[in-house]
């Protein structure tokens, strides 16, 4: 459609639906349930109620992000945005990066980064930890993955301990996931009155 | 199965080579709430309760395709069990097989471009991609269901080849 983005941004998108959100006046019990919905939280995205048209996997995925993003101990929570930019990258989901290169900038105070791998994508050149956990994540999203053991140990000496590998691997494949919805289901395009 | 133990008995773990008593099992087992929640997704886009348009059995050949089709022969056979176990056969079990394009069903080939497309190229995804779905007569709610499954595969195929690098250098 017009309007689509192509090119990555740190200003998030609109996301336009190719299928149908569920109507939110019609969901069924389940469907609220999963959307966690309660008479003074309301507001669902568009992207969510496309995700309601499979109520079960909805259910079984919210909360298994919350943890791989947010959980206690082990990588940071800017770390772990690298790694969500990493698979978004590779994969061109412009509305991912936009989100997780956005919330990296905000939980780093900073935006170097970010600017370099936007530039440059997989060939951004970053201090030796950012690196190693941006190449890891860019290589271990390819089809197959293209992860090495060199680039298992590039993570370790960096200073990554196992937990946080852990975490890293985990990230990074999470978008594997949201990359392949968010990229296929919708089109990212510019908010009106800007771009 | 005992969600707050990580065991062999999960597909990850085994698939992975992950060894008792190891350091990556120590981390796994930190994140056994993870490694639980990945089950139920799991199941949530291999056995759900309603698959609606998109039966159990196509669902896992669907899946033994793209194990396959990244060359992960030990998830391909995790899905041909399931694919027994729901029965299926002829053109359904024929999903399996990447070199099967639907034998001329308009349905299956819609299917298998998806899936194809999704798990092998997502970056090369187009609207079409969804609009060929909805011209072979698949409705928005199936199609969902196929954009859950196939990318929930992509979590799961990381996820192993991940802990497989991270038990290979400990």
């Amino acid at each position: 459609m017009s309007g689509t983005l192509h090119a990555f941004t740190t200003e998030i998108p609109h996301w336009q639906p190719r299928v149908k959100p569920i109507d939110l006046t019609k969901a069924n019990p389940a469907q609220l349930d999963a959307l966690k919905v309660t008479p003074s939280n309301t507001k669902v995205s568009d992207y969510v109620l496309v995700l309601a048209n499979d109520v079960e996997t909805l259910k079984a995925r919210t909360p298994l992000f919350n943890a791989i993003m947010y959980n206690r101990g082990g990588l940071g929570r800017a770390e772990r945005e690298l790694g969500a930019v990493g698979a978004s990258v590779v994969n061109r989901c412009i509305y991912c990066a936009a989100v997780h290169a956005s919330r990296y900038n905000q939980l780093t105070k900073g935006e170097a980064e970010m600017s370099r791998i936007f530039a440059d994508g997989e060939a951004a050149e970053l201090a030796p930890r950012q690196a190693a956990i941006f190449r890891f994540a860019t290589r271990l999203s390819k089809t197959p993955s293209q992860a090495t053991e060199e680039d298992m140990r590039a993570l370790r000496e960096a200073g990554l301990s196992d937990e946080e590998i852990l975490d890293l691997i985990l990230s990074a494949a999470l978008f594997g996931w949201a990359n392949r919805l968010m990229h296929t289901l919708g089109d990212p395009v510019a908010r009106e009155g800007e771009a | 199965m005992d969600a707050s133990v990580v065991s062999e008995d999960d597909v990850i773990v085994r698939l992975a080579g992950i060894a008792p008593g190891s350091a990556v099992q120590a981390a796994l087992q930190a994140r056994a709430d993870v490694v639980a929640m990945t089950g139920q997704a799991a199941a949530a886009s291999l056995l759900p309760e309603e698959p609606g348009g998109l039966s159990h059995g196509e669902r896992a050949a669907l899946a033994v395709r793209v194990a396959r089709l990244h060359e992960e022969a030990g998830l391909a056979a995790h899905y041909e069990v399931l694919m027994k176990r729901a029965g299926a056969a002829g053109a359904t079990a024929a999903l399996a097989d990447p070199g099967f394009k639907g034998g001329g069903d308009a349905r299956l080939a819609a299917l298998i471009g998806y899936a194809d497309r999704v798990a092998l190229a997502p970056k090369d995804t187009v609207a079409g991609d969804i609009t060929a779905l909805q011209a072979a007569g698949i409705g928005d709610t199936d199609i969902v269901r196929l954009a859950e499954l196939v990318a929930f595969l992509a979590y799961q195929l990381r996820v192993v080849a991940g802990l497989r690098l991270m038990q290979a250098t400990a």
